[in-house]
């Protein structure tokens, strides 16, 4: 699977079907799951309609993590096979990855203004996203950094599997500083969401994951393109 | 034995001697936290309530300053190739040269910031738990803070990138090390700051020497 990919040419070829199907697929979801959030769920008994953007909020959230496991999992693959590949999926995935943890910072403290009555809380959910943002950008300022491609990509993947280790610690020790924020929406083998928001919340969550994989993809392909105007560029200029 | 040896006292020579020695963090450590009561005003009770905890805010700033130079001269001058060399394995090295950097600073700091809590309105009874946690989290910051000057050695404007690399890692140890601060004392985030240290320490050198080894090639 992983050698599979690691040949360039077979990656252009795959995700040159693969990326309008992911971005298809996250745009069929979209259509779906925004009306279904913003009109035909059930507003909260508590909070009325501002629950509406826990549609935005929560996927963002979680792509934003699963944006960084993918980076840590690019990060191992290319430190110990160094696959180039695996160096171009993890740089493609921090921006995106820091956009998702920007779009969740961003549409809490909208939603914590009427809900808690203030527009940011100390509190560990929070301070902890914040983190994971700070981690992104060190971690993108590396690789703009360091002028050699392939040593750029090797020390970010260091930095990358660092922040991978430290992240459920750093988690921890916000969650046990202060907090404000609702617990996970899963506990244990139930959710904490009334039936009714699940669906679109899952909905929701497909679409940002079909985007994420489409904009991955297409990142990728943009960089390996790039990579093969320079090396043309290189061969005529002899 | 010998080569982890030396490189203990040539790195302690080399932070004794230079811009100040052990002098310098600790100016620049006292500098920061008299900045404290200029910013929040000198009142008593408002600093006894929010003072101590930024001892550990300028602890980690004065040794974020250090990080800068910790590796370049080593790969300018070519003691990089030397070490790579050397029987001893480099993560060995780079341990030794934290804990030189611990011995050089983190100590002098933590010495430090009996003083600085007790004119920050610290109650007295805290200070020895004080000074143990500034002594155990710059042992945890030394230890993230290896991995940002190896990744940015070498690197334009590499004290910004370190800044920028480093500091979330350091929240753990400031969450805990603040609340050692604020009243906690030996208790529970004396142990888990503790934790913070050791953690950092064994993966801090690691990761340092696998960027190291990148400089090398």
């Amino acid at each position: 699977m992983i050698s599979t990919f690691a040949n360039p040419a077979r990656f252009m070829a795959f995700s040159a079907w693969a990326t309008p199907i992911f971005g298809a697929l996250a745009a069929v979801l979209f259509v779906v799951g925004l009306p279904w959030a913003f009109q035909f769920s059930p507003a909260d008994y508590q909070q009325g309609e501002t629950v509406r953007i826990m549609y935005v909020h929560v996927p963002a959230a979680w792509m934003s993590l699963i944006a960084y496991a993918t980076m840590g999992g690019a990060s191992f693959v290319s430190l110990v096979w160094r696959h180039a590949l695996a160096d171009v999926a993890a740089r493609a995935a921090a921006p995106i990855g820091a956009t998702f943890a920007a779009i969740c910072l961003i549409t809490g403290s909208i939603w914590g203004a009427p809900t808690w009555g203030t527009w940011w809380e100390w509190d560990g959910r929070l301070t902890s996203m914040l983190v994971l943002f700070l981690i992104y950008l060190g971690y993108i300022a590396l690789w703009t950094a360091v002028d050699d491609e392939e040593k750029a990509g090797r020390f970010a993947a260091i930095l990358c599997l660092v922040g991978l280790i430290n992240l459920p610690i750093i988690k921890f020790s916000v969650d046990w500083w202060s907090t404000l924020h609702q617990r996970s929406i899963f506990q244990g083998s139930s959710m904490s969401v009334d039936p009714s928001m699940v669906g679109p919340l899952m909905t929701m969550f497909g679409a940002y994951a079909a985007l994420f994989a489409a904009l991955l993809l297409v990142s990728m392909r943009a960089a390996i393109n790039r990579r093969r105007v320079e090396a043309q560029r290189l061969r005529s200029a002899q | 034995m010998s080569a982890l040896s030396a490189t203990f006292k040539r790195d302690l020579a080399l932070a004794w001697s230079a811009g100040g020695g052990a002098l310098a963090p600790v100016g620049y450590f006292f500098g920061a936290t008299t900045l404290v009561p200029l910013a929040m005003g000198a009142e008593r009770a408002l600093l006894a309530a929010a003072g101590p905890p930024l001892v550990w805010i300028a602890a980690a700033l004065a040794i974020l300053a250090m990080l800068e130079r910790l590796f370049q001269a080593d790969i300018e001058d070519g003691s990089l190739e030397q070490m790579l060399l050397s029987p001893a394995s480099l993560e060995m090295i780079v341990l030794v040269k934290g804990a030189a950097l611990w011995v050089a600073v983190g100590l002098p700091l933590a010495l430090a910031s009996a003083p600085a809590a007790i004119a920050l309105q610290a109650p007295l009874h805290l200070i020895p738990a004080i000074v143990a946690s500034v002594a155990l989290g710059s042992a945890a910051f030394i230890g993230m803070g290896l991995v940002g000057a190896a990744i940015a050695a070498g690197v334009k404007r590499a004290g910004v990138l370190i800044a920028l690399i480093v500091l979330p890692f350091f929240a753990p140890p400031i969450i805990f090390g603040a609340a050692v601060a604020a009243g906690a004392g030996f208790g529970g985030p004396f142990l888990i700051l503790a934790g913070c240290a050791a953690a950092s320490i064994a993966i801090g050198p690691i990761a340092a020497a696998a960027a190291l080894r990148l400089h090398a090639e």
